[in-house]
Parts: structure tokens; sequence; C-alpha cells
């Protein structure tokens, strides 16, 4: 007998539509007999009873699944077998899920002999822990249970409690972002301190040298400026001279000049370069791009042409953020009144002027919100340079060579052989931390600009 | 104001000039813009050339047809035991391989055994566990090919292989043609039969995961703030994090995963369970935004007929609010969920980039994601796997425009314009 929480959560809810129909079937059932009319409909007082069966239950079913490993491993502490246990470390944990895996069933026998007499101490705590817990939740449903459905009576106002509870479910579901908000952070922060304690802040932020090695940190090897500057290089120029151009003339075709028929079908497709995974323009830009370019730089002669080069990732990654700056950028043009556009147009200048002159630098507080929104993304994007700008820190301008990012580098430091407490992977909690707070500060600037902006017109 | 002006002269050289150059850079002007159109549609259309032509032949397969004569060489086993659950294992001790590679060679010449797939008798295998009369007689077995014979099959190889598999072709010994391990198994070392079964279950489990935990929650949140919550500081900062949480990269929140899910509460490392879970978190923001969009979209009209006739505010709204947004909603909850499923960045940090031959069991067990197997495809050396990878990119990208495709035409069937 084991403690199995779904099954369980299964029964408690059998219990509970039980629990509803025999709520239901009681209101009516006394209301008729007084011959009054309810205060709430039936159903109200069956999910009245349903709730006080289920919620308690399951709130115990949930601390229960937690508490009791903890409570079983200490019987079999105390018990004899587990004394000529080794005192502490690896191997007494080892040990421990050994003969708890056969004891559950998981595997046929112990792998370690010192797990074979721990097997029963375990079979029979687990057991009886399970026991406890499975009496203690069904006579909670069934206290639960009972207290609601005594209290149903024809004025009983059944629909207020279970309302309440329903907007109650309503604000923890819209908590849930909060939670995550701060998820992010303390988790970034929590192991971002414990790297600063074994690094410098300052080294992570100005240092040129990185060359992160495993074990105890070695001075110099934790410096970031090679792969913010890789960030920057990739994200927000070479992504950008692709992504800007083509996004806003895009923009400015597809709303000043495109007949209706054109915008209809030209619009889907740009979606669809927006919808393809990332994973697909990696795999395209380190297939198809960077050889070709990579030939290209050596017919021209350059030096440390590379086939994984910066230029690679950021052209495929410029081409990923062109419906995104077209849309943002599209957006903005049409929030211009029309009367400026009627106006400039009135006074004789062609449509190009009209554009070039009135609209784009009425709508340039929008587009330039769009583009930061437009850079925030394209330095978070991590599959295009995993794939394809490769991992060696170098600081270079020559957009041929190869350089690394933020996010490669977070992949790179986290992935393979992971010891949770090494410098190493601490790194890679840093440098999200870095990445978290600069794209954070990228969205808020931009959403001000583009909201302060939209007021203007308004 | 006595200054006299001379008109412009329209007509003159000078101003029909200056004309002509402006309509000209007008010309040129729309021609930049419609060049930036066709350039993004070009951009488009040679991803997918290039990945439907590599991918379409990693949906077939090249088999050799090599006979194989047990009354020559006789397997030695016991037949009744074919039907226990260690038949594999009974007939790999038997030494299957050894005798299949010999027939290979006996058949294509020297070195014939390397032609075919080392796991080719693998298939023998499976042939004579479902009739163990092939025992006792000579069939000709359509086994898979080796990846290098493979490819020069298609391609056109050069140097010795090439005019072996020439030979071959010639003497009509090989076939291509669909391939069904691609669709039937997981991952393997061997392109010959390595597939994306494994992967897209690991998919879907993942995908329903994310579904059941960010749909009710994000639909709830958005509920929430746009019918019910009171306008005041707690509100704003609920409101914020949505945004901020819609513009977050996702690798941050494999980071969070692997902090909190993994190394806190020690859930399974790698499984679907987790995966889902991130997920679940990145897509939240986006339904919330959805959802918001589509409730604002009901009439206020709605709200107070319902509010008059004696609803309470939370019958207005899960009787008539809800059902009116679903559609929009459900628009919403597709396009995102599709954006999770093309999500391969937060599942390499918690685990998921691991090598898994089998397919996966349930939510628990390690498993791998499709966009995660053309990751680590990708990686391989073999040339054998440059044409699955395409292959299972075009298999996520017709899943991807397929689910697209499904919220476009939801909301063109039941969206209404009040």
């Amino acid at each position: 007998m084991t403690f199995n929480a779904a099954a369980l959560l299964l029964l408690i809810a059998g219990l509970a539509l039980i629990g509803w129909l025999a709520g239901r079937a009681r209101s009516s059932l006394l209301a008729g007999r007084a011959g009054t009319k309810l205060h709430s409909r039936p159903q109200y007082h069956g999910w009245y009873v349903a709730l006080w069966l289920f919620a308690p239950a399951a709130l115990f079913l949930a601390v229960w699944a937690a508490v009791s490993p903890g409570l079983i491993t200490n019987q079999v502490l105390s018990s004899e077998a587990a004394q000529s246990l080794p005192s502490f470390g690896f191997e007494r944990g080892a040990v421990l899920s050994d003969a708890r895996n056969v004891a559950l069933g998981n595997q046929d026998k112990v792998r370690m002999p010192a797990a074979a007499g721990l097997v029963k101490p375990y079979a029979d705590a687990s057991h009886k822990y399970a026991w406890i817990g499975i009496a203690a939740m069904l006579a909670l449903a069934l206290a639960g249970g009972l207290y609601a459905f005594t209290r149903i009576r024809p004025d009983f106002r059944a629909r207020t409690r279970v309302e309440k509870i329903v907007m109650l479910l309503l604000l923890l579901a819209s908590l849930v972002a909060i939670l995550t908000t701060f998820g992010i952070v303390l988790s970034l922060l929590f192991e971002s301190i414990r790297f600063f304690r074994l690094v410098s802040p300052a080294e992570l932020l100005f240092g040129t040298n990185w060359a992160p090695t495993s074990g105890a940190p070695v001075d110099d090897t934790f410096g970031g400026i090679p792969l913010f500057w890789g960030t920057v290089l990739i994200g927000a120029i070479i992504a950008m001279i692709v992504a800007i151009p083509i996004g806003m003339m895009t923009a400015v075709y597809l709303t000043q000049y495109a007949a209706p028929r054109v915008r209809q079908w030209v619009k889907p497709i740009l979606e669809i370069l927006a919808g393809v995974p990332t994973v697909v323009y990696g795999y395209f830009a380190a297939l198809t791009v960077a050889p070709a370019l990579r030939n290209f730089a050596v017919m021209l002669g350059i030096p440390n042409a590379s086939t994984e080069s910066a230029l690679a990732a950021g052209i495929v990654m410029g081409v990923m953020i062109i419906p995104f700056v077209s849309s943002m950028a599209d957006d903005s043009i049409n929030a211009v009144p029309q009367a400026m556009r009627d106006g400039s147009l009135a006074l004789g200048a062609t449509p190009n002027e009209t554009i070039r002159q009135v609209l784009i630098p009425a709508a340039l507080p929008g587009v330039m919100g769009g583009i930061l929104l437009a850079v925030s993304r394209a330095i978070g994007e991590t599959m295009i340079v995993v794939m394809a700008a490769g991992l060696s820190a170098n600081m270079t301008a020559n957009p041929f060579a190869s350089v690394t990012t933020v996010t490669a580098q977070i992949v790179k430091l986290l992935t393979g052989d992971q010891e949770f407490d090494s410098a190493k992977t601490l790194a890679a909690f840093a440098l999200g931390l870095v990445l978290f707070i600069v794209t954070l500060l990228l969205n808020i600037v931009a959403l001000r600009i583009v909201k302060k902006y939209r007021e203007a017109y308004e | 104001m006595n200054r006299e002006t001379a008109p412009t002269d329209w007509k003159g050289a000078v101003m029909q000039k200056r004309i002509a150059g402006r309509y000209a850079a007008e010309r040129r002007f729309r021609l930049i813009g419609l060049g930036a159109v066709l350039l993004s549609g070009a951009f488009l259309a040679f991803l997918l050339f290039v990945m439907v032509g590599n991918g379409a032949r990693g949906f077939t397969y090249t088999h050799v047809a090599v006979p194989i004569d047990f009354k020559a060489m006789p397997l030695t086993i016991d037949k009744s035991r074919l039907g226990d659950a260690d038949a594999d294992q009974v007939i790999a001790n038997a030494g299957l391989a050894d005798i299949v590679a010999f027939a290979a060679d006996e058949a294509l010449g020297t070195g014939g055994s390397a032609m075919i797939s080392e796991n080719a008798w693998k298939e023998v295998r499976s042939a004579i566990k479902d009739d163990p009369e092939l025992l006792g007689s000579k069939t000709v077995f359509e086994l898979p090919a080796s990846s290098e014979v493979d490819m020069a099959a298609k391609d056109g190889g050069k140097g010795a292989l090439g005019a072996a598999v020439a030979t071959l072709k010639a003497d009509g010994k090989l076939s291509t043609g669909i391939h069904w391990p691609f669709f039937r198994n997981a991952d393997a070392t061997d392109p010959a039969v390595a597939g994306i079964w494994g992967a897209l279950k690991g998919s879907v489990l993942t995908i329903f995961i994310a579904f059941l935990i960010a749909f009710p929650t994000g639909v709830l949140a958005a509920l929430y703030l746009e019918e019910y919550a009171p306008k005041n500081r707690w509100t704003d900062l609920i409101e914020v994090s949505i945004n901020n949480l819609a513009a977050v990269p996702s690798i941050i929140f494999g980071l969070l995963a692997l902090a909190v899910f993994i190394n806190w509460f020690g859930l399974c490392q790698a499984s679907p369970l987790v995966g889902g879970l991130t997920l679940a978190l990145m897509t939240m923001p986006v339904i919330v935004i959805a959802s918001r969009n589509a409730i604002k979209s009901v009439p206020p009209s709605i709200r107070d007929a319902a509010l008059g006739v004696g609803a309470s505010p939370v019958q207005v709204v899960f009787h008539h609010v809800l059902p009116l947004a679903l559609p929009g909603i459900l628009t919403g909850t597709i396009i995102g969920m599709a954006r999770a499923l093309g999500e391969t960045a937060p599942l390499l940090l918690v685990g998921m980039r691991a090598f898994i031959g089998d397919v996966p069991g349930g939510i628990c067990s390690p498993s791998t994601v499709l966009p995660m197997q053309i990751f680590l495809w990708s990686d391989e050396v073999d040339r054998g796997f440059v044409e699955k990878t395409s292959a299972a990119i075009i298999v996520l990208l017709v899943v991807l425009l397929s689910m697209n495709a499904f919220a476009i035409y939801l909301r063109n069937k039941f969206e209404k314009r009040w």
C-alpha cells in the first residue's frame, strides 16, 4: 500500500460529485416539503456541499504528499537496521533511495547490500503513513461534506458563498502572474548572489576575458564584456540593420500603397515568418546561410572568416524580427491622424514626400518604441545564436568572425556536466539576471514611449 | 507688401524637370517598398524551399533486397520460445546478426554487410517473430541500407561506393520508398532507424500539461482583471507583471524552472511534467492578454441586460460574457500553444536535450520534444541526419501551420462583430 496522490485526488473528486448530487437533491426536497422558495437554485447547494467535501481534503492531500516522505524517512532512520548506515553524505542518501525504490516496487532487488536490511522498515513505514494519510483525508472529506449538508435550508444563501469562493479562485489565478515574476526575480537574485560571493560583480560586468572553467573560480575568467559585445553586435546591430529598413518599408508599402487585396494576402504571409520556430531559423542559418557567407568572405579575402559567423546569425535573426518591426510600424503609422496626411497631399506633396516628411516624423516615437521592443526580443533570442553563432568569446567588429552571446553562454554553462554549486552554473544565473534587467528596462522604456505618444494624438 | 513676385512658371523647363524628378523619386520609393515586401516573401520562400528540398527525401529510405537462406544457415533456437517476453534476447543470442551479415556479403559481394544498416537484422528478427515458418525456408528480405548507401542511392555517389550502388541499382536490388520507422520510432544513433514518434509524443504530453495549467489560469485571471478587479495598486502590479512576462526572453523561464521546479521541488528532470510547467508559465501571459481583448469586445449592453433581470455578477460573467468571448479566447490560446510547441530554449535548461532512445511512457519519464529533436539531429555528424532534420522540421511546420490555420478558421467562423 503506497500513497498515490493522483488516485486519491480522483477518489475525492468522485466523492465531491456524490456530494453535489446529494446537496442538490436535498435542497429541492426541503423546499418542496416546506412549500417555500429556495434562496439559491439547487445546484448552488450542490456546489456548496461539493466544495466543502473537496477543498479541505485536497488541501490536506497536498500537505501530506509533501510531508509524509520526511516522516517515513525519520521512522526508518530510528529503526535498528539504520544504525549501521554511513553517517552523512552522498552514500547515505544513495542507500536510502535504493531501499525506497525496492520498497515502493520501482525496482526488483537492492543494488547495494547495505540497503537490504532497510527495505522492510521502509515498506512498513510507508504502509503506516499511507493509511494514516488516507484515513485522515477521508475523515476530513466526510466531515466537511456532512457539515455543509446539514447547513442546507431553503433560505440558506448557498449562492453567495459559492460565488465568494469563485471570486477567490479568480483572484488566485491572477496572482500567478505576480508569483511568476517574483519567482524569476528571486531565483535569479538568489543564485546570482551566490555567484557574486565567488566572483565580484565588477569582474562580470567589466572584465574582458571570458574563459570559465569548472571547479574553483580562477581570477579574470568571468569577464562578461565579450559576451555583451557579441550580443549587441548580433542582436542590436546586424539584426536591426536587416530588420529596420525592410520592416519599415514593408509597413509603409502595405499601409500607403498596396491595394486592400494585396494587403489581405501579404500580411498572413508575414505572420508565417513570425510563426516559424526559432530552432528552424537556427538550422537554416547554420546549414545554408553560414557556409554561403563564409565562402563569400573567403572570396573577398577577409581574415578569420568562420562558418559560425556573427553575420549569419544576425541576418537570420533580422529576418525573424521583420514581421515584428513591420507590425509595430504599421500600428504607429495608422495612428497618425488622417488630417495630417490629407493636409500634406493637398499642399501638393507627392505620397513619397508625405510619408518621409510628415507620416514618419509623426510616427517616430511609436516606431522607436517598436524598435526597442525588437532589440529586446533579439538579444533574448537563444536558438539561432546557439546553433549559428558559435561559442568562442571574441571581441571583434569583424562580422564574419565568430562571436558568442549571453544566451548562448547560458545554454553552454548549464548543459553538459551539471554540478549545481560550481561557479560555472551559478554564472549562468548571473548572466540571466543581467539579461532580465536589460530586457526589462528596454520594455519599460519602449512601452512608455509608445503610450505617451498615443496619448498625444487622442 | 508691395514687392512684386513673378508667378512660378510651372511650364518652364526648370520646373518641369523638378516635377519629373519628384515623380521619379516617388516611383523609386514605391519600388523600394515593393522590393522590401518581395524580399520578406523571398526569405520565407527560400527557407521553405530549402527545408522541403532537403526534407522530402528524409521521409524515404533505400532498402536492399537480401535473400537469406535459413536452410543453409540454420538459426538454432527453440521455436516455442518465440512467443516469450525475452524472445528478442533469445534470437540475438543465437547469432542472427552474423547470419544476416553473412547473407549480405554473399548477395552483394565483398563488403556487402557494410552496405546494410547495422540494425537491419532487427527487422529480420521481428519478421521471424511474426512468422516462425521463415526459419525453414529461403526468403528475400528488404533490409534498410546503411546511411552511406542511402545517400549514394539518392545523390549518385562517387568512388567505389558510388559504383557499387550504381551496379545494385541496375540489378534492381535497391528500392526507395516511404520510411515508416521514421514515424514509428524514437531517436537512435543510426539514421536508418531513427524516428520522430518519441519526440512527437513528448511534445503532445508537454503541450497537454502546459494547456491544462495555462488555459484555466489564464482565462480566470483575465476574467478577474477585466470584470472584477478594483482599480488599485495591486491590480496595477498584476497588470504590469503580466505585460512584462509576455516580453521576458524565453530562456529566463528555463532558468526559473531549473532553479525552482528541479532544484527546489525536485520534480522529475527532463520530463514532460517539468517542460509543460515551464511552457505554461511562458504562455499564460499570452493567454491572459488575448482573453482580455476577447472579453473587452463583448458589449456592455449584454452585461447590463443580464444584471437587469437579476443575475449576480458571477452569473453574468460565467453565463454570458465567457461563452461570448470563448471563440476569441480559444484563438489566442491556440496561437499561444503553437508558439509553445515550437519553443526550445527553456527546455534545453531543464534537461530535455538528453538522448532518449525510448518513446516516453508517462508525464514523469524522460522525454524530448520535436523542436529539441531537430536541434539534437542538427548536431549529428552522420550525413544521413541532415535530411532527417529537415524532414522533422517539415513535420513541425505542418503541425504549427495547421494549428494557426485552425485558429484563424475559428476566428472567422465564430467571431461576432457587435
